[in-house]
This record gives C-alpha cells, structure tokens and sequence, in this order.
C-alpha cells in the first residue's frame, strides 16, 4: 500500500465518521478493514464480510485469534453481540438484495462520474474482481478508501478512468491520505484536506475537475 | 445409517489427475488441508479448480497452484497468491473469474440441480458480459449464469457424524456447503467424527446425502499470513 499505518488509521477514522448507528456496512480488504477499529461511538452497527459473517467486532489481542475466524483479507476479527455465520450465497444475498447500507472499499482509479475501477493492472498481474462488483453495484453508498497518487505520483482521480471499470458511477466518496471527495450531479467537490496537504496540492494531483466547498473541514 | 468415514487412502483414488474439483475455502481458510497435502504427495495433476480463490502461495489451495498442479482455476480473486498471478501472465495457468456472489450462485445451481442463474451483477462490464446470453424477465435484462458442477469436492467442515451430516465452523464456512452439493464424490475432511446422533438435527448445514465420504482432518501444516 505504501502508506504508514498512521496515515492509513487517520483515513480509517475519517471513513468511519460517515457510519451512522444501525447501519449495515461491508469493509474490504487493505485500509478498510481498519475502519472497524474506529467504531466506539456507534450503535448496532453491524459490520459485514463477504466470507460469512455479520457483525464484526474489533481485532482480537495477539494470542486470542481463531484460525477459523477471519475476515475476507485473512485476518482475525471477533464477532458483536447478535453476529451470525453464513454461507457466500447467503452473504452475496445480503449484498445483491440490497441489505448493506454501506461498502467501504479500495480502489486504482475513480472518475469524476463515480466509476470504480479496482480489479485490473493492464501489462501487471491481474487479481480478479473478488466480491467488489456485487458490492460496488448493490450497496446503497460506496466509499472508497485509497492513496491520492500513484506509486509513481500519478493521479488516481480523473476525468476518465483509463483502467477496465468494476462498475459505472457508483462511487459517492473518495477519502486520500490528502483529501476527502464528494461525488455530486455537479462533478466532484473537495470538501476535507489532510493536513498538511493544501487545496492546491490536492487540485495540482487530481487529473479532473474539482469544485471547493466553501468551508473546508481540515483533517488532522 | 450409511458407513462413511474413510481413511484418506481409499478415498484418493477418486481424486484423477485431469479432472475437476471444488475446493472449499476462502483466502485458505475452510481449505482442506489433510486432502490437499495427500493431493501433492500422491502426484494428481492438470487439475481443474473450483475455488474462492488461489489462497496464498504456501497456504491451502494455493499449494497446488505453487506445486504445478493446476491448469485451470473458476475463481473469483487470485491476487493473494502472486505464483497465480505469474502462471497466468505466462500462460501456463488459465484463470476464468466469476464475481465472487455470481460464483457461489453458479455452484450452488449445480449443486440443487439447476441449469444456471440470472443475474445483473456485471451486465454493463463488458469482460464480465462478454460470451453470456442476456436474458430478459419481468422487463429486466439479466446475464445467464451457468451452472457449475465438478467430479469431487473436497471440503472443510467441524463436525461430520457417520452419515456425513456436517457442521462448520464460523467463516471456516464458506463455499463449503454450496460445494458439498455441487460434485458427483464429496470428500468433507473434518475436526471431529462424532457418534450418530449426537448432532442437532436442526443445526446441521450440509445433509449426509451430500456427503460421499469423511475423513478425519491432520490439521493445518502452513503457518497463517497474521502469524
């Protein structure tokens, strides 16, 4: 990923404010998965994970951890008061029937118009799609959770995604380790920065239009 | 009650090298680890594999993938394991993904006897689409999904009593189940054989019907990514 595991948990934490108590939220795989770390606050959210479980609780401390209860990344997770255990067809319901309030997932590329693309490297090694798709299309809100740039300092965010698309407008929310995005009918508007970034670091590394909200929440 | 708990010798000869197997597990978790070592040192190759995923390089599934036993792998994610990555940009392994919900819908339409399934996951993605019938129902356009069968599954569960009633194990879970059905021979290798009986016949996930033959499990031989 390429990011410190601060930076990492200031974009987690951040993400985690757009939860509201109730919600049913899905969490993929990388920075992500940290948002159930940030959760005190909310009530009877549940979290979901693609390989059959609902209501993830936070990491378990180091020796505690079932081999047999992971989240879909690989990792060990605990389950909250009310979980379940269930099957990936029973889990890709949840999904595709239109259950899940929420996914927080990663991305290589997002347009301005919402489209996600995670799931193709042309000329690199392909990882497959994996559950995104379902959840990129069916969840009622999709947060993407991703570095600005490149490795190489290339824009993430652009006017047109040039990398196979996982699904079309679809994205509502970008958070960076610089920025925070809304996608709106209007394009896309900056509404948070990362400090110590400024509103023009973040316009001079964004490859498409953005509109700058007024008041502008500084992430610290 | 039918006899179904085996050694694992007289349960591989099943097992032949050019054929087609589901295997249970996510990210190797909920693989069977006992049947995939006896899988290797028994030399079965050209496989066809029916999986979540390509597990890791040195963990569950992913074995046979590092081993260069597989040809081909159904799958819906292959990015944890950069060996499948590899064999795939060479050509060496051909590699057909499913979005990871249309996957276990295919094998569970195999397994309950259906043709296929409708779905609209991916019908505006032209490399999901691409080769798939559109079918239109209720005025809705929809991708025809086809079904997915194989000549074993093997699977991972927790409990199995002698007629292959199984349960599993909280995200152990998995494809388990939907595999358990899907094959014409399913070999469920599991924690503990239990006495006739003794399982809630309300708590139980997988019917004995399903269930060719069990196995005790050996238990996992790789060491987990956390560890």
């Amino acid at each position: 990923m390429g990011l410190g595991i601060e930076i990492r948990s200031r974009i987690a934490r951040r993400a985690a404010q757009e939860i509201s108590d109730g919600m049913i939220v899905n969490l993929g795989i990388g920075i992500p998965s940290l948002v159930a770390n940030f959760l005190e606050n909310k009530k009877n959210v549940m979290i979901q994970a693609e390989n059959g479980i609902l209501g993830i609780g936070k990491s378990p401390a180091k020796g505690l951890e079932d081999k047999n209860l992971c989240n879909a990344g690989g990792y060990p997770v605990t389950v909250c008061e009310g979980s379940s255990y269930f099957d990936s067809s029973i889990a890709f319901g949840m999904i595709r029937k239109g259950y899940i309030d929420m996914t927080i997932l990663g991305a290589l590329q997002v347009s301005e118009e919402g489209d996600l693309a995670n799931w193709i490297v042309p000329g690199k090694i392909v990882p497959g799609m994996g559950g995104a798709m379902e959840l990129a299309q069916k969840a009622k809100k999709v947060v993407v959770l991703m570095n600005h740039v490149t490795k190489k300092g290339e824009p993430k965010i652009m006017e047109t995604c040039t990398l196979p698309l996982t699904s079309k407008a679809c994205v509502q929310l970008i958070i960076t380790d610089r920025a925070v995005i809304e996608v709106t009918n209007e394009g896309l508007v900056l509404t948070g920065i990362m400090s110590p970034f400024t509103v023009e670091e973040v316009i001079h590394s964004t490859a498409a239009p953005l509109k700058i909200r007024k008041e502008i929440e500084v992430i610290f | 009650m039918g006899q179904k708990v085996k050694k694992i010798e007289e349960v591989l000869d099943v097992i032949k090298s050019g054929s087609t197997i589901m295997i249970g597990g996510f990210g190797g978790i909920g693989n069977p680890p006992t049947l995939i070592q006896a899988i290797l040192e028994r030399g079965i190759r050209d496989l066809t594999i029916i999986c979540n995923d390509t597990g890791f390089p040195a963990i569950g599934v992913g074995k046979l993938i590092t081993n260069g036993r597989v040809k081909k792998v159904i799958v819906s994610h292959i990015g944890s394991n950069p060996i499948a990555g590899r064999l795939m940009e060479e050509g060496k392994l051909e590699v057909e993904f499913s979005p990871q919900g249309t996957l276990a819908e295919r094998i569970r339409a195999g397994g309950v006897g259906l043709g296929g399934v409708l779905t609209d996951v991916g019908i505006d993605n032209e490399i999901v689409q691409k080769g798939k019938k559109i079918v239109e129902a209720d005025g809705r356009k929809y991708l025809l999904e086809t079904a997915l069968t194989a000549d074993t599954a093997i699977i991972f569960g927790k409990e199995s009593d002698h007629f292959g009633n199984l349960i599993y194990d909280k995200s152990a879970r998995n494809m388990n189940p939907l595999m358990a059905m899907a094959a014409d021979y399913t070999i469920a290798e599991v924690e503990s054989i239990v006495p006739d009986g003794s399982l809630d016949a309300e708590s139980i996930i997988t019917p004995g019907v399903f269930v060719q033959a069990v196995i005790k499990t050996d238990g996992v031989n790789w060491k987990w990514v956390w560890e």
